[in-house]
This record gives structure tokens, C-alpha cells and sequence, in this order.
């Protein structure tokens, strides 16, 4: 739905998860200005990322993972544009074909008799265990966010676990010329 | 090294060498050493306002008088917190500004110190870009870049954040033409830019048999040339062309093919054309909700075209079926150029037949208002004001309110840059300050504030800088005791309940004026009005008319909120159905 003080007439698409990627300036004030866009205008962010880039420390990469039709969407874009630190606006939904991944780290509440599946559950998703200093049952797992998902269901099911996540980052998987 | 120069040294140089010729501001702690640089030279002129919520409008009515940008320079924390209105304000309208803030130092940011607001933070929203400078030697680059960005594609207001020991600092001035500013930080139209869209949209209307052109303020930013190729355009076209607040005088209202303002208080014939139109050519406009109604049945059978420097208002409200991204003045004219190459030609008897359709609308005369008595009516007043200045050289600056609207429906403008109005924030207190920045760029033309009595009360502060710098700026109130707009409204939409929209214990405004060494006048009859006019601009100072019109005149033709185009309300009488009036009651 487009935003006016008057309701749109048709809503034309329908709500879909976006992943954009912002290259930006690295400089102060400018995760504030990409974040404060979202909120100032509604739209949503579902998740976020911001790094470096490896080759150039002035420029950032923002992964933001939205949702909403094609149209706001559309605005979104534009409306990111109009901030002067920002360099481009990729939306990889509309590239064609991503490839996205996400790390988390899951604390498990291990006990006897759970232990035996949850190292099968991990082994099956393969979940590494990370090694640390307190000798407790972290696990690494990584991928796309579906995968990430059914894996924390799962050993929901089996025990207590407190999770942290990335929230997807994800690159364009189109073929490019090695001169560019 | 010996070439180093102070932080505030720096800023001056930066302004010198953008050629700024004015400053607005209001001192305090942490400019004090801009303050000081400032006395010291004689090439930048400082205007002193009495808030600093004066000075960026003060600074808006330069700039959009003038077509530079305008400058501000005030003190952290309330200096800085003072200017946020008029930096949305600027930012609504697309005015450029160089906004210049003090800090604290920095070694006291984050601290809560005395004055201390984080500033950047406060006005990310509303500016188009800010700076937080740390760093001397980056002064002169974020200087230029800061003016080059505010003028540059849409224009708008940059902000410049600087701590006070940054002022102090010594470091080195870089001159404009040394900073590159990367491409990606700036709006640059490709130079073949939309060629393709730029012909098809050129053959769309060379086929339209009902066309409307639908101007806006984005015409006046490109320019006069581009007010200038906007005429020429739409004679060659031979179509009608209705204006935008922000466009009025883009065409002059003599213009045989202008029907005037469009939207919510615009011309009957405006609105109706827009609705039956069959091709529409948006040039610098953005499908304000003023102008569209209600969006479900906004010109329900036209194809679209849009032409926009800034690509964010494509497709935002209104889709489109060609959109132009570009400046008005170089799309305009590749436009012709397209025209004359093609020996396009409208179809004529179509045309013809649009024509006289329009012209019944026309015939419904929708400003008409009873003006029997002694009693002045404001529409009256505007249309006095306008047959008495029409000759000289005049900017009319306004408020926000229904005086605003008269004068929009009643002043006839034939120029671009002559009309300052707070189009998109509605900022009421901007109309005054505004005159004054007019004023300062333009000392021999005739400015006046067509104001309401509750809006100069607002920024009436600024008399005192009125007088100071001898602005002979006339202010044109039209009393009427009310806030008027918010009781016409409460009128129509909340039962008559005048709930706080009357003001009582209003100053005497001839002694108000008085009392600043300016002169008051007061018009209470329409047989004093007239006398009251002319001697307003023939006096050679600051002037308050204070002209009291009949109380409850609602400003018609009206689209209510949550109506469309063709569902104008012509008067008082003509009830709007009362499902859409519940409806619109919501919307502001």
C-alpha cells in the first residue's frame, strides 16, 4: 500500500520478505541515518547488519531484511537513495538469485538423558560445538535463516537453549567479469 | 605552518568564498568565536533576529527571493533546538540553507553540559544532510560540500555542527574548486538522461485531446528559466495549466491557459479539469494530499506523466505512466525541442471542445463571495491589496491559515519567486520573518506579510529586527479574532464547537507597532480600506495594517477532507454527504 493521508486505491502485490543491501560511507551518524528513514517513515526492519567491507574501510554494507509489496518496497529504495552517504541500493529479491546465510549461537541446557539427541540433532545439521573455557555445550550453527529456524525448533523440543543470532547477510550469486 | 588559520576563521573564509552576502543568527556561548571573527570583517552581513526560530525563516524568504541559499548561524542546545521547525519547514518546501549550529566542546559532549543537545541527532530527520565537524582541517571540505549539497538536485537544508574548541583550532582553509565531492553524495542527471520516456511523453500529449498541465514548486526551484520554458511549452500545447501552492507565478494568472491554483481551497475549473483530463503533465509537483483528495477517485481516467528531480516521489502516492527523472528547466526544454523536431500538433477541435467545457466550469465563478456592507470582507481586502500593488515590484509573504488561502485564490501572481508561503509544514509564524529575509535580498521591492492575527503573534518578536535594520516590511493582518482555518473547520466538522480557536485579549496592533517604532494602521470599514492600503506602501518604514474583516467567513471553494475533485464544496449551504464527512473527520 503506498502511504498518503488518503488510502491507496488498490493494493496492487502482495507482502514479501526483501533482503536489501546498502553500500554506504563509513561515517559517523550513518547506520542512524539508514535506521531512522525506517522508523520515520513505518516501514519495517525484520533484521540488520552492518560491516565492512574487506577491501575498502570507507564503505560499509548494511543487509537489512524487510518485508512489504513490491511498492513499498520500491519506496524504500528510493527513499534510501535520497541519503547522501549512500552509495547504492541492491535489492537481492529482485536480482535474481542470492545466496543469504546467518550464524547463530545456541546455549544448550544439556542433561543426561537429553544429551544423546541433542549431539544427534546437531550432527544431522551440522552444528559445531565451540570449545570454552566453562566446558559449556555452545553450538555454532550457520546458513540460510530456514535452516537456522527448523534446526532451533528441533532442539527446542528436546531442551532449554538460549540463542543469539546474525540476521542474514547475503550476496548476489549472478556471474560477474573478474575485471570488475 | 603559517597559512593556518582558526576554525572560525575558516568558516568565514568558506562563506566569503560561497559568495554568501548574509547571515541570520542569534549569538550565545558556543559561536562566540564565529561572533568574534564576524566583527572583524566587513564583506558578510549579519541580520540579528530576536529567536532563532526568525532566523531560518528569515533565511527561507531570502533564499526563495533571491534563488540563493540561505544562511543561518546560531548557538547550541535552545539555538539549535529553536531552528528545527524551519529546518522541516525548508525541507517540506525545498529551500536550500546552510544551517551553522555551535556545540559544546567536544571534550564535553555526551556530558550534559550547560547548552549541550546532541544536535546532529535531533535534526538527522529534518535536514537533508548534517555534519558533526571534529576535526579543523576538515571545516573548509564540509563547508563547500554542505552548500553544493543543499543547492545540488532537490534543494534543501544542510546543517553544520561545530564544537566550540573546533572554532579555536588553527588549521588549513581549502578553496571550492580543490574538494571533490563523489558522485554518489550528489544528484547528477545523466546527460542523455530519459531520452526515450522524454518522447513518449512528448507524443502522449501531442494525442491527448482533454490535457492539463499540473505545475509545481519543483518549476520555481529549476530556476526562472524554467518558468520561462514551462510557458513556452504549454502555448505551443495551447493546453490549460493549473498551479500548485508552491507554483504559483511559475504562469502568470493573466495567461490566457491558466485556471489557477488546484486543490483543496484552488479554482473549481482547476480541480474539475484535473478530474476529467485525459493526459496529465506533472512538472515539479508531488501529489500532495492537498492536491490529490481522496485517492481512489483522483483523475480516474488519465494517463500520467511526471516529471521530478527527485525519484522518491515517483509512484509514492499517485502511480504514474511516464516518469521523467530529472530538472525541470532541462527536461522542459529537450521537451520542445522533441516537439518542434516531430511537428507534433494537437488535435485542435479536441482541444476546442476541452476548452469550452473548462469555460462552463468557469462560468460557476467559485470565488465568488457576498461582499454587501460596510463590514470588510478578507477576500475583499486581498483583492484591494493586490489592484493597489500590482504595479510595483512585490513579494507577498503569508502565514498559514485562511488568510493564506485568500491570498493564494485573490493575489494574482504573474512572476516566479515573488509568492513565500509555508506550503508543505504549514508553519504558522513563518510568514513574517520570511518578509524580512525578502526584504534583506530585495531593499527597494515592496514586501508584505498577508498574515492572520493568531499566526503574527507567533513570530512577532521579530519587529524589533524589523525596525532595527530599517526593513520597511508591511504587515497585512486580516482580523478576524479567530484562528480561523481551525474554526472553519470545527465549524464543519465538529458541530460548531469553537473549542479554543477564538483568542481573546488580542494586542492593540497599532500600538504594538507603535510601541517598536514602527507605524500602525487600522482599517475598519471599506471605506477606510483603500486609505489604509495606500498609505501602508507609501510609508517608508515597518508597517502593521491591522484590517478587521467580518469574523466568520469560511474560505470556499473547498474539497473536505476525504472527498475528491469533482465533490467541491462551493459554499456553506452545499452539504457534504455525511458518510464521507465521518470519514474525512479523521483526516487532517
Amino acid at each position: 500500500m503506498n502511504k498518503s493521508v488518503y488510502a491507496s486505491p488498490d493494493q496492487v502485490s502482495e507482502t514479501k520478505r526483501h533482503i536489501l543491501t546498502v553500500l554506504v560511507d563509513n561515517e559517523p551518524g550513518v547506520l542512524a541515518r539508514v535506521i531512522g528513514m525506517f522508523s520515520g517513515r513505518g516501514y519495517n526492519i525484520d533484521s540488520l547488519n552492518v560491516a565492512e567491507v574487506s577491501n575498502d574501510e570507507n564503505i560499509s554494507r548494511i543487509t537489512i531484511v524487510t518485508h512489504g509489496t513490491s511498492e513499498v518496497v520500491s519506496q524504500i529504495e528510493k527513499q534510501l537513495l535520497r541519503i547522501v552517504p549512500v552509495h547504492s541500493v541492491t535489492n537481492l529479491d529482485q536480482e535474481g538469485s542470492s545466496v543469504e546465510a546467518e550464524v547463530a549461537l545456541v546455549y544448550i541446557y544439556i542433561s543426561e538423558t537429553n544429551k544423546k539427541k541433542v549431539y544427534q540433532l546437531c550432527d544431522l545439521y551440522r552444528a559445531r560445538k565451540i570449545e570454552n573455557e566453562n566446558n559449556t555445550t555452545i553450538f555454532e550453527i550457520a546458513g540460510a535463516s530456514e535452516r537456522v529456524n527448523r534446526f532451533i525448533k528441533e532442539i527446542n523440543e528436546i531442551t532449554k537453549v538460549e540463542i543469539v543470532r546474525s540476521g542474514p547477510v547475503a550476496i548476489s550469486s549472478i556471474q560477474k567479469n573478474e575485471e570488475e | 605552518m603559517n597559512n593556518e588559520i582558526t576554525g572560525a576563521e575558516i568558516v568565514l573564509k568558506s562563506l566569503a568564498e560561497q559568495g554568501v552576502e548574509v547571515v541570520f543568527g542569534y549569538p550565545g556561548g558556543a559561536v562566540l568565536p564565529i561572533y568574534d571573527t564576524l566583527f572583524k570583517q566587513n564583506s558578510i552581513k549579519h541580520v540579528l533576529v530576536r529567536q532563532e526560530g526568525g532566523a531560518i525563516h528569515a533565511a527561507e524568504g531570502y533564499a526563495r527571493s533571491t534563488g540563493k541559499t540561505g544562511v543561518v548561524l546560531v548557538t547550541s542546545g535552545p539555538g539549535a533546538t529553536n531552528v528545527v521547525t524551519g529546518l522541516t519547514d525548508a525541507m517540506m518546501d525545498s529551500v536550500p540553507i546552510v544551517c551553522i549550529t555551535g556545540q559544546v566542546p567536544q571534550h564535553l559532549i555526551g556530558s550534559d553540559a550547560f547548552q549541550e543537545c546532541d544536535t546532529t541527532g535531533i535534526t538527522r530527520p529534518c535536514t537533508k544532510h548534517n555534519y558533526l565537524v571534529k576535526d579543523v582541517n576538515k571545516l573548509s571540505s564540509v563547508f563547500h560540500e554542505a552548500f553544493t549539497i543543499a543547492q545540488n538536485g532537490r534543494p534543501g537544508p544542510v546543517l553544520i555542527d561545530i564544537p566550540k574548541d573546533v572554532q579555536f583550532a588553527s588549521g588549513t582553509y581549502e578553496e571550492k574548486n580543490k574538494i571533490i565531492i563523489p558522485s554518489h553524495r550528489l544528484f547528477e542527471p545523466s546527460p542523455d538522461f530519459e531520452k526515450n520516456k522524454i518522447e513518449e511523453a512528448v507524443e502522449l500529449i501531442s494525442k491527448a485531446k482533454k490535457p492539463i498541465f499540473y505545475i509545481g514548486g519543483g518549476c520555481i526551484n529549476s530556476g526562472p528559466k524554467a518558468s520561462t520554458l514551462v510557458r513556452e511549452f504549454i502555448n505551443m500545447v495551447g493546453s490549460p495549466v493549473t498551479m500548485t501552492l508552491m507554483g504559483l507565478g511559475v504562469v502568470g494568472s493573466s495567461d490566457k491557459n491558466s485556471l489557477g491554483m488546484l486543490g483543496m481551497h484552488g479554482m473549481y475549473e482547476a480541480n474539475m479539469a484535473m478530474h476529467e483530463c485525459d493526459v496529465m503533465i506533472n512538472i515539479g509537483a508531488r501529489f500532495d494530499d492537498r492536491v490529490t483528495g481522496r485517492l481512489d477517485a483522483f483523475s480516474p481516467n488519465s494517463k500520467k506523466i511526471h516529471i521530478d528531480i527527485d525519484e522518491s516521489n515517483i509512484n509514492k502516492t499517485i502511480n504514474v505512466d511516464v516518469p521523467i527523472i530529472g530538472d525541470v528547466k532541462q527536461v522542459v526544454e529537450k521537451m520542445i525541442t522533441v516537439w518542434k523536431e516531430k511537428k507534433f500538433q494537437i488535435d485542435d477541435k479536441a482541444l476546442k471542445l476541452w476548452w469550452n467545457k473548462i469555460n462552463k466550469w468557469k462560468d460557476v465563478d467559485c470565488l465568488n463571495y457576498n461582499n454587501e456592507g460596510k463590514q470588510i470582507k478578507p477576500q475583499y481586502a486581498v483583492q484591494r491589496l493586490y489592484e493597489l500593488t500590482k504595479n510595483t515590484k512585490t513579494f507577498v509573504t503569508t502565514e498559514v491559515g485562511q488568510h493564506q488561502m485568500w491570498a493564494a485564490q485573490f493575489y494574482k501572481f504573474e512572476e516566479p519567486n515573488r509568492w513565500l508561503t509555508s506550503g508543505g509544514l504549514g508553519t504558522m509564524g513563518y510568514g513574517f520573518p520570511a518578509a524580512i529575509g525578502a526584504q534583506v535580498g530585495h531593499p527597494d521591492a515592496l514586501v508584505v506579510d498577508i498574515a492572520g492575527d493568531a499566526s503574527i503573534l507567533m513570530n512577532i518578536q521579530e519587529m524589533s529586527t524589523a525596525v532595527q535594520y530599517r526593513l520597511p516590511v508591511k504587515i497585512f493582518i486580516l482580523n478576524n479574532e479567530y484562528m480561523g482555518m481551525v474554526r472553519q473547520w470545527q465549524e464543519l466538522l465538529h458541530g460548531g464547537r469553537y473549542s479554543e480557536s477564538y483568542t481573546d485579549s488580542l494586542p492593540d496592533f497599532v500600538k504594538l507597532a507603535e510601541s517598536y517604532k514602527a507605524v500602525g494602521l487600522r482599517a475598519k470599514t471599506t471605506d477606510e480600506l483603500d486609505d489604509v492600503i495606500t498609505q501602508m506602501i507609501e510609508t517608508k518604514n515597518t508597517v502593521i495594517a491591522d484590517i478587521w474583516v467580518t469574523k466568520e467567513e469560511n474560505c470556499f471553494p473547498m474539497i473536505q477532507s476525504g472527498s475528491a475533485h469533482n465533490e467541491m464544496m462551493l459554499s456553506k449551504d452545499q452539504k457534504q454527504d455525511k458518510k464521507s464527512a465521518e470519514k474525512g473527520k479523521i483526516l487532517v
